[in-house]
């Protein structure tokens, strides 16, 4: 109980004083997941809405296996990364390990099959309702697909906020590639796991709390803009 | 039948309760994990579990970590290698005696062809000579016994690193290692974990032998009076075990074999 209370202390401590090491790992901990959640919805919501209002062959065994990649292990995607960059592997020319632009391109293998899996099914369950309303109001091909991007846009909002809380909650991939360097590849999930090993748990549990307040705000924030627009 | 059941299950839940009460209590190894990954623990378990039919289950943590184990009292002894942070901890009244039995050498590793020119320099001259050169270094960062050593060679100096050079990794050795490799950089480990890491390595050793160097190990039995459920018994039992002439010597021969020299030499050898 000791630890608990100690580590709520912490986290308004370190936020108040402004700890500038800690301003940074936050700094870094959005570029990194905003990016890659960016990247992946970018990637995913467009093939979701076009493989989920049409069929093609090989889409069932195509599907199966994005659901499989959902549940890629983040080390075994963050390991992929590791051996393509890695200075014996294809791409060690390009110097990328253990900077940031790794961790972007780990978290997007991972959280990519998940936007993109999950907007194909909710996109599939309205487009038929959607379509045929389109059909008896003689509408283009174009103005039907806004529309059903129109009509998705609760359930495509919820996956892009479930994504991101993917990348931001996890370790195990930004930790491989990036080696949670102080001042450069540090996030706030890494940052967590090194001082659970000093034994500084107040100051791990601080960190997390931070954590979900930095969530939180993010999901504020992207409830409004959908409720302005 | 589901009355049946009932009690089958409830005579099966007795069962292992009793069988439970039967068999002695676990003891609860802490310890770091450069001493686990070099596979040593694994190789005296069986041993050890044979003759006293104690079942030992390691815990494989950073020191700090595992000091703090200690204290908490989730573990019953304790294996390290950072000489302050365990005198602090028997001085704490959590640990009853710390007992040295075996050391091995950190080394300083490098790029091939050693680029900074730090081969056959002691500790701390090569640590000078790659701040001046600004030759990168990756440190632990993480406040683990090879970290610790690692600050007070710098303290020694009197001298603070910082700089792009300056490589603050915040992770386990052997990740080190691999970033080290990876960036061609230079880093402090200890030699175990090198030897055993070697052929993924694109690093070669250019410091060791010093007398700074030297990396004891040590077993603390943590006090039972801190904490109720401490394997005390097992714990003095392991310690008597581990620093018995037999067991001291089937430290010596570990990795002979493999590596052609012993991963750790007993201290009484």
């Amino acid at each position: 109980m000791d630890n608990i209370v100690a580590g709520i202390y912490e986290a308004w401590n370190l936020i108040i004083t402004f700890d500038r090491e800690l301003y940074g790992i936050i700094g870094l901990t959005l570029v990194v997941t905003i990016m890659s959640t960016l990247i992946s919805a970018l990637i995913g919501v467009p093939l979701g809405l076009a493989a989920g209002s049409s069929d093609f062959k090989g889409k069932r065994i195509l599907f199966r296996v994005v659901h499989t990649l959902m549940s890629l292990p983040p080390v075994v995607a963050g390991l992929l990364v590791f051996l393509t960059l890695s200075r014996r592997g294809p791409l060690g020319s390009l110097m990328l390990l253990f900077t940031p632009t790794a961790m972007i391109i780990a978290q997007v293998i991972i959280i990519t099959p998940i936007v993109l899996g999950l907007a194909e099914a909710a996109v599939k369950a309205k487009s038929k309702a959607v379509y045929e309303t389109c059909a008896g109001l003689r509408l283009k091909r174009s103005q039907s697909l806004r529309l059903l991007f129109h009509e998705c846009r609760y359930p495509l909002i919820s996956i892009i906020v479930a994504a991101y809380g993917r990348a931001v909650s996890e370790v195990g991939a930004v930790m491989l590639v990036g080696g949670n360097i102080q001042h450069h590849t540090r996030v706030m999930t890494t940052a967590i796991v090194l001082e659970t090993g000093k034994g500084n748990f107040d100051t791990s549990l601080a960190l997390g709390i931070i954590l979900l307040a930095i969530s939180f705000l993010i999901n504020s924030f992207i409830w409004k803009f959908q409720e302005v627009s | 039948m589901s009355k049946n059941r009932l009690i089958i299950i409830a005579s099966l839940l007795l069962v292992f309760f009793l069988t439970g009460c039967a068999a002695p209590q676990p003891l609860r190894l802490a310890t770091t994990t450069s001493v686990n990954d070099s596979g040593l623990l694994e190789h005296l378990r069986p041993a050890f579990e044979e003759e006293t039919g104690i079942t030992l289950q390691v815990i494989a943590q950073g020191t700090g970590k595992a000091i703090e184990t200690g204290k908490a009292g989730d573990a019953d002894v304790l294996l390290l290698h950072a000489r302050s942070a365990e005198e602090e901890f028997v001085a704490g009244g959590y640990g009853i005696e710390r007992i040295e039995f075996m050391y091995n050498y950190f080394v300083i590793v490098g790029p091939p062809g050693d680029p900074a020119q730090v081969a056959g320099l002691s500790a701390v001259e090569a640590l000078t000579q790659l701040m001046e050169a600004e030759s990168p270094f990756v440190s632990r960062g993480d406040n683990s016994g090879t970290h610790m050593r690692e600050i007070s060679l710098w303290e020694k100096v009197q001298l603070t690193p910082a700089g792009d050079w300056y490589i603050q990794a915040g992770a386990g050795m052997g990740a080190v290692l691999t970033m080290a490799s990876e960036m061609q950089a230079y880093t402090l480990t200890d030699k175990a974990t090198f030897l055993a890491m070697r052929d993924e390595l694109e690093l070669e050793l250019v410091v060791e032998g010093d007398p700074d160097l030297r990396n004891p190990y040590s077993v603390i039995a943590v006090n039972p009076e801190k904490h109720d459920g401490i394997n005390n018994r097992g714990a003095e039992r392991f310690i008597e075990w581990i620093t018995s002439p037999e067991v001291l010597d089937m430290i010596a021969q570990f990795g002979v074999e493999e590596f052609g020299e012993s991963l750790f030499i007993p201290l009484n050898q």
